[in-house]
């Protein structure tokens, strides 16, 4: 793990696999797309409007597991100080606040026709919610410090303490009663079994792979951009230094 | 013990020691967390003499409709409260199908303002249900079984 610390070394290895998740990217979003919104049949009580959920599932697949992300960077950063683990909670946490925003959203557009009403305060919406705020609040905080080394430890802190919010959104349907219904998907001992038709489900799953292969694609181009940038402003200070040894103050 | 080393002890002790709080916390509030009392609550505890939500499966049989005017019991298999309520009732709202009602207990009778539909969690084609319905594997409001999903 801690030879990704090097920028170098990762940069080296995203590059290479990049091509391979992009194209994996393109690909599942091709056949998912038309499979989700158009070709899958519609669901015997909700009809046409079960077409929200491929786009809300994958959305609040990717809120949890980019601040899953953020947080286990996060602790990396705090405990070994690699900078390379602090630059990708910073460059996802702009993307899991977009795809949390999207789940709320798409949740209440389903909601209202469904449930009778676009939103309750019951455990499941409330703790998506204050995930979203925790989102914002970590890209705030990152870059409320004019030394920026103190934003990314606080921002980081705050991304720790708010992990405890992930497992609580995972089980609020099981602990509380809700108004959201319960997972779909449910782990035993003889494997992932779902409440879900194969034919609904596929659509799900392929949605899903494509949401996620966009999260890493856009991850490298992010990071690949972040490092130019500090390479960048490396050059120019060491320019400056330069300039300041050759002419004396007088 | 390397700076390191006490860094990463230090952040799981933290967790830990906020998780546990945050237990604690969510435990001693767990009726303001809860969206809805059961009908077997509202009948153990006069929970619903204010306002408050009441949940449950809609009876089968139990609904009557003159207009916009609803009566029907939510039952959660054990106790059952009736419930009446003018206005217009969410698209999902059926017989056997979960409900959530927000309203307050007047002489016995729960009256609600607002009803919300509660949407399971089994999704499947139109065909799919039709033909499990004929083949009496399944009844509305029941989980489906699991040789249907695989």
């Amino acid at each position: 793990m801690h030879k990704f610390a090097n920028p170098t070394q990762f940069m080296r290895i995203a590059n290479a696999i990049y091509p391979w998740i992009a194209g994996l990217c393109l690909i599942l979003f091709a056949a998912a797309i038309p499979i989700a919104l158009v070709f899958s049949p519609p669901d015997y009580q909700q009809g046409e409007t079960v077409r929200i959920m491929y786009i809300h599932v994958s959305s609040a697949w990717l809120m949890m597991m980019i601040y899953g992300i953020i947080a286990a960077n996060s602790a990396m950063f705090l405990i070994w100080r690699h900078p390379m683990a602090n630059l990708a909670a910073r460059a996802s946490a702009p993307m899991g606040a977009t795809f949390c925003a999207l789940a709320l959203v798409t949740g209440m557009l389903w909601g209202q026709p469904m449930w009778g009403t676009f939103w309750v305060w019951d455990a499941r919406l409330t703790s998506t919610l204050i995930l979203f705020f925790l989102y914002i609040g970590y890209i705030a905080l990152s870059d409320a410090f004019e030394d920026s080394e103190r934003g990314d430890k606080a921002a980081a802190i705050l991304a720790l303490v708010g992990s405890i919010n992930v497992p609580i959104i995972h089980y609020s349907v099981e602990w509380w009663n809700t108004l959201h219904q319960p997972s779909i998907m449910k782990a035993s001992s003889e494997g992932i079994d779902s409440s879900v038709h194969p034919s609904l489900l596929l659509p799900l799953f392929l949605m899903m792979g494509a949401f996620t292969m966009f999260y890493f694609a856009l991850l490298v181009l992010r990071l690949r951009s972040e490092l130019l940038a500090a390479k960048i402003r490396n050059a120019r200070l060491s320019q400056i230094a330069g300039h300041a040894a050759a002419q004396p103050a007088e | 013990m390397t700076r390191k080393r006490r860094r990463l002890y230090f952040v799981l002790l933290g967790l830990l020691a906020l998780s546990g709080g945050l237990a604690l916390v969510l435990t001693a509030f767990e009726d303001n967390i809860v969206l809805f009392f059961s009908p077997t609550e509202v009948a153990a505890k006069p929970v619903c003499a204010q306002r408050c939500r009441i949940g449950g499966l809609v009876a089968n049989g139990s609904v009557v409709k003159e207009g916009e005017r609803v009566s029907f019991d939510v039952t959660d298999t054990v106790e059952t409260v009736s419930v009446k309520y003018v206005g217009i009732l969410p698209d999902l709202f059926r017989e056997g199908q979960g409900v959530v009602a927000e309203g307050k207990m007047t002489e016995g009778v729960f009256v609600a303002n607002n009803v919300l539909a509660k949407h399971d969690e089994n999704y499947m084609p139109p065909e799919v249900a039709d033909a499990l319905k004929k083949s009496g594997r399944w009844k509305e409001g029941e989980p489906v079984p699991a040789a249907v999903v695989h």
